[in-house]
């Protein structure tokens, strides 16, 4: 029987090839992913402990919050005057003090060198000196000296052509400065980490561009010949303020590995649940195949019970081949993940985010997830087609055009599908509505709830096929003629297999349709909030819409003849009632270009916080029972408390809060916050946004290449960027479960058309042109990828419109346009799959085909 | 004055006119030792109105003879007419059209297809051709194969022998110059078999339909006005208007 099932798949090599595709795309992205996210994570390990290899203990700046660095939220260097103690300790060698900031580059064309979403690193360095403490090594050039010099990158030197003696723009505080490039440098043996942009000063020179001078962010120690870097640390620690800590360097390079990580296992969780899509939608695909593939075989089945085989002998057998097509294609998959995790660092790039990479890391774990998996979903999914084998009557051997017999339960399909809907959806309801769940729990029930409803709805397909495919195979009959009308009976023959093959593609299809809905209520949202907030008529926002900008920016468009106002937002962390908050700090004339409802008090309140006032919006009062007057205090990253009064309480649109949690004076957050910047600033100008004042204020910002003017709509576009950036990367990523379904429909038709042989001879035989049979074959091809559609897109509709009730904010809109795309695109992808079996159609022998039994 | 139908199909030939005319047709199987000559220099021709029984042994050409006068199979030399034009050299469009104007089919497994009930299986070819069909001769047709009632059935729910009726009417209603059918009875038992060459043999007398018919049953050949028969290849004895007696003493000479 094993020799039996292993020659029969030799028999069906096209068969058995097309089925595993659908398994090796799935596994590819599993194996890519992890591929991936493991040799970002040893490069990252690989340069930190390099970067740490000559220190023996490091101490850092950190916020009194917590450990969150980020632009936004530089931690407060500490005085300078820790060194000299430092130096003092009995244990310590050596102990060098550095500074560590943000600063961006800027280009020959004028425009900020942008690292890829990767932040624009800035170090001090010693020029003078042994270098052993120093993570960076030249590649060419010398160390900085002087307020005029700088080195940079290696990475930003070969990708924008700079060399040693170029100059070269930076934006620190303020506005752009020009250096001289005086050396070129990697960090860590990388020439990037992950496309971050490297500043590098002398030391005297970075204290003054950012405002640290008598301050610092680091002081590298090397312990006593016979002192042990705990040692080491344990006699640091005592002198430490609040705002500092101190490691070993094994444990520093440790930490800043472990931070890299966590971002890391969050992208590689989200490739994996793709990957996971893919897979699902992949078992589908195997499932009908098989089913397929086995009712073709009917006689043989039969022929090989009456000859004694058991129906346990049939199911081995069937299983044995799922177990042969399951793992050629897993190991496929595997090794073309490797191909892949390059595809997907570039797709990351092209989205922004570059990561670092060294050598590939291809991980045991790798090897036996993706074949576990595979495998698993292939034997899962063949399953059914396997114990419908065994139920073949040996009485088929002999009688013609023998059938499989209908399952025992094929009567109460509808019903079962109708069951199975009404229970996934109550799971995902529970995963999205019901409080006091973990995250976890919560995303595996929406998760587990989605593919119930998926399998659902593929069982309740077979009563829906008919109908839909009466109607949307009207184009086709009135396009095609005869052939449409033929394709359309054809896809309306056995119901059961279109609606297995549509199936899959309306899994994609409903996803898709679920990001696109809820991306256009977000959008829909936003719109709105920003129409009724933000009553300004020029906003500033830095260049890549999200990054904060300097408050000299702001300044310097005040001094714009006919400007009346510019008001920023200031933002910072804060810590109050015990949770991280966010703070933000205004003036008084922010009310001329903000304008919120205000539950108590008025746009006066704003201007009249002074030094302790502040405002919060409705839904933080409550929460924290406040009423005008209540006193609040809020924990600055600096270790310092801010005791403030409540002055009012403002009620945001839905969609955005133009506030932070907790807002205070501008006056205040400048004293409490050592590096302040506005997330975005409005501006008021005589004669409102016209082509002029643009110019105008354009021209103003020409020294800040870190900052634009926009109008409020170019505003709200910009901001739906993100959005839309996000959207794009979504549908990349869920186009490839969309293309293993067309690899179903695919096979779906070949073997169609293998089984309907001797048919195609006739219609040939009767006058049916080669053109006409490949039409026919198209249009069944398209009348099974618009039943996908016709499924997919309501189904995701009303996925979107569950999980945006719960998501609150979200308003629901419907992206007609989009979702008509959608549409052709269904279209499309059935004309694509449709080219090979219809060829092989086209291509058959009217002779042969007509003697085919 | 000539209606849209008679544009788009041909009128029947005069009777006695050749409609099919083959010469010195060979065809061999294969190449070197292994390679089978299945038909080793067949000419013949076909008058129009005629019923002509190809017969013979199994495995003597009949089948391969009749694909390749019905532009199904080439020769490997030789020469076939169809209503005047020479077809072994023609690409598959022109073919597929040739079989569109001139030619019907019958074969033995009926080759119905299985979601067109029985009217639309019979407009079929007409459908392909992109034409409506000759509402009367329709009507006349499903009267004449008794299919009326049945029209719209599923092959699934008709007999054997409705489902050979309709397969006919399929193939008359294009009036085709020339229908082949090969083995029509060869799927049936005896007593459908015969109503389906009694249709057959009418569809000659009514309409004139010229058919060359492929058949190894002497009951069936005897209907033919005209019976070749053939054997390893080669045509061997021409009948007109045979006894079944007449039929079995050359098929058993032929067979020994
Ligand atoms: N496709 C083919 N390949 C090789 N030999 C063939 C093929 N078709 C027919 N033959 C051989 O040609 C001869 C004639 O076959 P055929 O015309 O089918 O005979 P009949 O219809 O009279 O039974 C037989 O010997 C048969 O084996
Ligand atoms: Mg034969």
């Amino acid at each position: 029987m094993t020799l039996v099932a292993l020659k029969g798949l030799l028999g069906r090599k096209l068969r058995a090839a097309l089925t595993a595709v659908a398994i090796v795309l799935g596994v590819a992205m599993i194996s890519g992913t992890y591929v991936l996210t493991d040799t970002i994570k040893a490069a990252f390990g690989t340069v930190f402990t390099t970067v740490y290899k000559n220190t023996d203990a490091v101490i850092t700046s950190k916020s009194a919050l917590g450990n969150n660095t980020n632009n936004n939220n530089l931690p407060p260097s500490f005085p300078a005057s820790l060194l000299a103690k430092v130096q003092g300790l009995p244990g310590v060698a050596d102990a060098q003090g550095g500074i560590s900031d943000f600063a961006s580059l800027v280009g020959r064309d004028g425009k900020v060198i942008s690292g890829g979403g990767a932040p624009s690193l800035a170090f001090s360095v010693h020029p003078h000196g042994d270098q052993h403490f120093n993570p960076l090594t030249l590649v060419s050039g010398a160390w900085p000296v002087g307020p005029h010099q700088i080195a940079i990158d290696a990475n930003t030197a070969s990708k924008k052509h700079y060399k040693v003696g170029d100059t070269i723009g930076v934006i620190a505080r303020g506005p752009e400065q020009t250096f001289t490039v005086a050396g070129v440098v990697k960090i860590g043996g990388v020439a990037s980490l992950g496309g971050a942009t490297m500043a590098i000063f002398d030391f005297p020179t970075a204290q003054k561009i950012f405002n640290k001078v008598g301050k610092l962010d680091a002081i590298d120690i090397a312990a006593k010949h016979g002192v042990s870097p705990s040692q080491l640390v344990r006699e640091v620690k005592p002198l430490l303020p609040a705002n500092a800590e101190v490691r070993t360097g094994q444990a520093q390079a440790a930490q800043a590995t472990k931070d890299t990580n966590g971002f890391l296992s969050i992208i590689n969780d989200f490739l994996l649940a793709f990957g996971g899509v893919a897979l699902f939608v992949g078992g589908f695909v195997i499932a009908n195949t098989l089913s397929i593939t086995i009712a073709q075989r009917t006689r043989e089945l039969a022929t090989l019970r009456t000859l004694g085989a058991t129906r346990r002998q049939v199911l081995r057998s069937v299983m044995l081949e799922a177990l042969v097509i399951g793992t050629l294609g897993s190991v496929a998959g595997l090794f073309l993940g490797l191909g892949l995790a390059k595809g997907l660092n570039r797709l990351f790039v092209h989205f922004g985010i570059d990561l670092p990479q060294a050598g590939t890391v291809f991980a045991t774990r790798t090897v036996v997830v993706s074949l576990a998996v595979g495998i698993g979903i292939t034997l899962i999914a063949a399953l059914r087609p396997a114990i419908r084998a065994t139920r073949v009557p040996p009485i088929s051997a002999v009688r013609e055009g023998a059938v499989l017999p209908t399952s025992r339960f094929a009567r109460f399909s509808a019903a079962a599908a109708l069951l199975t809907i009404g229970g996934a959806a109550a799971i995902m309801l529970i995963g999205l509505f019901v409080g006091g769940i973990s995250t976890t729990d919560r995303l595996l029930a929406i998760g587990v709830g989605a593919a119930a409803v998926f399998v659902g709805v593929a069982m309740l397909a077979k009563t829906l096929v008919p109908p839909l495919a009466r109607v949307l195979g009207w184009p086709a009959v009135r396009i095609g003629g005869a052939a449409g009308a033929l394709a359309r009976g054809n896809a309306m023959r056995n119901p059961q297999r279109t609606a297995s093959t549509a199936s899959a593609l309306m899994i994609g299809l409903a996803l898709v349709t679920l990001v696109s809905v809820l991306a256009s209520g977000l959008k829909t949202t936003f719109e709105n909030a920003v129409n009724s907030v933000f009553t300004g008529q020029y906003a500033v926002t830095a260049t890549d819409n999200f990054s904060p900008i300097s408050i000299a920016s702001a300044n310097a468009l005040k001094k714009v003849p006919g400007v009346q106002v510019v008001s920023g937002v200031r933002a910072g962390d804060g810590k109050a009632f015990g949770s991280r908050i966010g703070v933000t700090g205004v003036s008084g004339d922010i009310s001329k270009v903000i304008t919120v409802k205000w539950q108590a008090g008025s746009q006066a309140v704003p201007g009249e916080l002074g030094n302790n006032g502040a405002f919060v919006a409705t839904a933080y009062a409550k929460k924290h029972h406040l009423t005008v007057g209540s006193p609040i205090a809020v924990e600055t990253p600096s270790a310092n408390t801010m005791h403030l009064v409540l002055r009012g309480i403002f009620a945001p649109p839905k969609g955005g809060s133009p506030y932070g949690d907790v807002t205070v004076s501008t006056q205040r957050f400048d004293a409490e916050y050592p590096n302040p910047q506005n997330v975005f600033a409005f501006v008021n100008i005589a004669g409102g946004a016209t082509a002029a004042n643009t110019a105008k204020l354009t021209a103003a910002l020409k020294t800040f290449p870190d900052a634009k003017v926009a109008t409020a709509s170019q505003f709200k576009k910009n901001q739906e960027k993100g959005i839309d950036m996000l959207l794009n990367l979504l549908y990349v990523l869920l186009s490839l479960s969309i293309i293993i379904s067309l690899f179903g429909i695919v096979n779906t038709l070949v073997l169609t058309v293998f089984e309907r042989t001797r048919e195609l001879g006739m219609l040939r035989a009767v006058g049916m042109t080669r053109r006409q049979v490949r039409r026919m074959i198209r249009h069944e091809s398209i009348i099974t990828a618009l039943i996908g559609a016709a499924l997919g897109i309501p189904v995701g509709i009303v996925l979107a419109l569950m999980v945006g009730k719960a998501i609150k904010f979200a308003a629901f809109t419907i992206p007609v346009g989009t979702l008509v795309t959608f549409i052709f695109a269904a279209i499309i992808a059935g004309i694509v799959a449709a080219i090979f079996p219809a060829r092989r159609a086209g291509r058959l022998n009217v002779l042969e085909a007509l003697q085919y039994e | 004055m000539a209606t849209a139908q008679d544009q788009t199909q041909p009128q029947r030939p005069a009777a006695g006119d050749v409609v099919v005319s083959a010469r010195d047709l060979t065809r061999r199987y294969g190449e070197g030792d292994t390679a089978v000559d299945a038909l080793r220099g067949v000419s013949l021709d076909v008058r129009a109105g005629e019923l002509v029984a190809v017969m013979g042994p199994s495995g003597s050409g009949k089948s391969t003879l009749m694909h390749i006068l019905a532009g199904l199979d080439t020769p490997t030399s030789g020469t076939v007419e169809i209503a005047g034009t020479e077809i072994t050299k023609l690409g598959d469009t022109d073919l597929t059209r040739l079989r569109r104007e001139h030619i019907g089919f019958v074969f033995q497994f009926f080759n119905l297809l299985p979601m067109l009930d029985a009217e639309e299986n019979v407009v079929l070819p007409l459908s392909i051709a992109g034409e409506k069909p000759d509402k009367a001769w329709l009507e006349e047709l499903l009267e004449k194969t008794g299919l009326a009632k049945r029209r719209s059935h599923r092959p699934s729910e008709l007999s054997g022998g409705e489902q050979q009726r309709v397969a006919i009417s399929r193939a008359l209603i294009t009036k085709p110059t020339i229908l082949f059918a090969d083995e029509p009875t060869g799927n049936l038992d005896s007593k459908t078999g015969g109503e389906i060459l009694d249709l057959i043999r009418d569809s000659v007398d009514t309409y004139g339909q010229t058919i060359v018919m492929v058949t190894h049953e002497a009951r069936a050949a005897v209907i033919a006005d005209r019976i070749l028969f053939i054997a390893d290849g080669l045509i061997v004895k021409e009948l007109t208007g045979a006894s079944t007696e007449d039929v079995l003493t050359v098929m058993s000479s032929l067979s020994s």
